[in-house]
């Protein structure tokens, strides 16, 4: 099997409001920052292109087709979409690779929340009968998940607040581009009262406009461009029920899949991005991964320091492969989610060339 | 030149939904309109409600129905301190996964309660209902704790035998944004705004873009240079429309035409008028005709339309290469 590997990744600041900035102008830097990172000056130098992003988001159909003003589509690319996560479009890229159709690709993601309500208009992503007119916010769905947690004693409201402490810590020391940053500490943040009880505000990610873009390639490809990488050793998704009333919510039983499909627990995981939108979530998650001490989770921050809906997921990949391609690390796990409540999630396993 | 100001704007984007039911939905939802809720017995013996139309884990299509109790046991909720405007209750409420009586798969819906204290995981609630159920999830209008006294008097009320099967429903959804247009755009509607039309230069190809979006597409670069572009056009292609349009207030015939402005290299669409449709051409010369100065805004229809001025065609292979000055023949 013809293995991939990341070869860049770029990211912008994760903002409230990127206020002025079209998808075009939020697009073209990312664009540009992974193409210069690969070496390469336009999108003619790779073999495919794939994005993921939604229209719900701000409102504006088709915007991904006027995203492609940014690229450079002339003479016209082999292009693709995913109305999904970015992280998704990696997955299709990567099959491109695998089967031949691609020796490189370009990803991004880019979402711009800000001009609409977001838990409001994610709500509409549900069972359009039973729930979308009952217009339950994602907030109310993760804060039923957390009191099935804690009801039964397998989290504590501390171990919620310690990961957002832990998240906050992180991004101060280690990522420029969160949103959310600082030095606090969990008995502080229990200070907080609660918003959508039992999540306190700060147990929630932010709600971020911004973009990430990544060049991937083949092995050979790389070597061709003499460029350090990150080999994408194994990756999967998985998908649970859309009725959260049939899903054991205090565990992630489609990320315990993908992880074992992916290959997460074949060595050492030194790194791990979790795309956790909510605090409770990451402990979730880790426990899915397997993860114990020997792991550094989310050194980023995760999305609790910056929610780029639709381009998280791409990034929690990227800041994984980031470690890699600088000599950090050896080896690391990402993962991306999708749907309310941790019910779609991607699995994403990295190590040094 | 000076930064005009970023436009911004509220609007609401309208999905107006029908959807098809199918017998095991349209079932549940005609038992709601009848004030009873059903669910159906998975493959295991398990009983879902509200009914899935497949077993979640054998994918068997499910048909056997199951009349379940109004009331049941919450099995998580969280509370909503500030209720969202898309939100059922203004005032603050629960969200609840609640297990009826006689199901073994929770559902989701509201509880109102006073005050958070007021809920506990495993408490007893009741649905209540609306008074004139539709066959909707929102016949429903909430659970609330149980009170076997209220739920004797509800069965009493019970609603219309309405026997006729639902088999769709209109769910139309409502969504309101704040659009801002980007940096080009806005930039480009405040010179519309003064009637003026202004392009943006790509710095590697030097083509010309009207309406600017911030790039060259080709190229894929940054475009920031402002072109102040003719009025006159030329018409580069055009389709004579025939078919009314829905909530289009121009009557067919009427043509839209790709143009090109002098001083551009990329057409955009605008309405073609004053003329005899039967003679548009490729090539043809027009001119914006504007509306009166005092009702000009950040709008393209600023132009009502472009008409034909008497000057020669443009050959095909001169469209969208003519200069600012214009097209002398």
């Amino acid at each position: 099997m013809r293995e991939a590997a990341i070869v860049s990744f770029a990211q912008l600041d994760c903002v409230r409001n990127a206020g002025a900035l079209n998808e075009v102008e939020l697009i073209m830097p990312v664009i540009n920052g992974a193409l210069s990172g690969a070496g390469l000056g336009s999108v003619q130098e790779v073999d495919f292109t794939c994005s993921g992003s939604s229209d719900y988001q701000q409102g504006v159909a088709f915007s991904f087709v006027l995203g492609v003003d940014a690229l450079g589509a002339v003479p016209p690319i082999n292009e693709s979409h995913v109305e999904m996560d970015a992280a998704w479009a990696l997955y299709e890229a990567i099959l491109k690779i695998r089967m031949g159709h691609a020796d490189s690709a370009l990803i991004y993601g880019f979402g711009k929340s800000s001009p609409g309500e977001l838990p409001a208009v994610l709500s509409q992503q549900l069972d359009p009968y039973y729930l979308a007119p009952l217009w339950v916010d994602t907030v109310s769905l993760a804060a039923l998940q957390a009191r099935m947690m804690l009801d039964q004693g397998i989290i504590s409201e501390l171990d919620m607040a310690e990961v957002v402490a832990r998240s906050r810590r992180n991004a101060l020391a280690n990522n420029p581009h969160a949103q959310l940053k600082g030095e606090v500490t969990a008995q502080q943040l229990l200070q907080a009262d609660p918003w959508v009880s039992p999540l306190r505000k700060h147990d929630c990610c932010p709600i971020s406009d911004g973009a990430s873009a990544m060049v991937i390639c083949t092995l050979e490809r790389a070597r061709q461009w003499g460029k350090p990488c990150a080999v994408i050793r194994g990756i999967d998704h998985r998908i649970e029920s859309h009725n959260p009333g049939v899903r054991d919510l205090t565990r992630s039983v489609s990320t315990e899949h993908a992880a074992s499909h992916a290959g997460a627990a074949n060595g050492r995981v030194q790194v791990a991005e979790l795309h956790a939108p909510f605090s409770h979530q990451e402990i979730i998650l880790s426990r899915a991964l397997g993860l114990g001490d020997g792991t550094d989770i989310n050194p980023s921050g995760g999305v609790l320091a910056g929610n780029l809906m639709m381009a998280s997921g791409l990034s929690r990949i990227g800041e994984v492969a980031k470690r890699i391609i600088a000599g950090e690390v050896q080896r690391g796990v990402a993962h991306a989610t999708s749907g309310p409540c941790l019910q779609h999630n991607l699995v994403t396993v990295l190590e040094a060339a | 030149m000076t930064q005009p100001e970023v436009l911004s704007q509220e609007f609401e984007l309208g999905y107006t939904y029908t959807r098809s039911t199918g017998p095991i939905v349209g079932r549940f939802l005609t038992e709601l309109r009848r004030k009873k809720l059903v669910g159906i017995k998975g493959s295991d013996g398990r009983v879902y409600a509200p009914p899935m139309e497949f077993d979640p884990q054998t994918t068997e299509a499910l048909s056997e129905f199951v009349e379940v109790g109004q009331s049941g046991e919450v099995v998580s909720w969280c509370w909503v301190s500030e209720p969202r405007a898309s939100h059922p209750h203004s005032k603050p409420f629960a969200w609840a996964l609640i297990r009826l009586d006689g199901a073994d798969v929770p559902m989701l819906h509201s509880v109102c309660t006073a005050t958070e204290a007021g809920m506990r995981t495993g408490m007893r609630v009741s649905a209540q209902w609306v008074d004139k159920p539709q066959g909707s999830i929102t016949d429903i209008a909430c659970f609330v704790p149980e009170n076997p006294a209220a739920a004797a008097e509800g069965l009493e009320k019970e609603a219309e035998t309405d026997q006729e099967m639902i088999k769709g429903i209109e769910v139309p959804v409502s969504l309101t944004y704040q659009y801002t247009a980007g940096e080009a755009t806005s930039r480009y509607l405040s010179e519309v705004r003064q009637g003026q039309l202004t392009g943006q230069r790509c710095p590697r190809c030097r083509k010309v873009y009207i309406p600017p979006r911030g790039s060259c597409p080709a190229c894929g670069v940054a475009t920031d240079e402002e072109v102040a572009l003719s009025d006159k056009c030329t018409v580069e292609s055009f389709t004579i429309v025939h078919i009314p349009i829905p909530g289009n207030p121009i009557q067919p015939p009427y043509i839209i035409a790709n143009l090109v402005a002098d001083g551009a290299n990329i057409s955009f669409i605008h309405l073609l008028s004053e003329c005899v449709n039967e003679e548009v051409r490729k090539g043809q010369r027009v001119q914006a005709v504007w509306k009166p100065m005092e009702e000009w805004d950040y709008a393209m229809d600023n132009i009502r339309y472009f008409r034909p001025i008497d000057e020669p065609d443009v050959p095909v292979d001169r469209i969208g290469k003519l200069p600012v000055s214009g097209w002398e023949g």
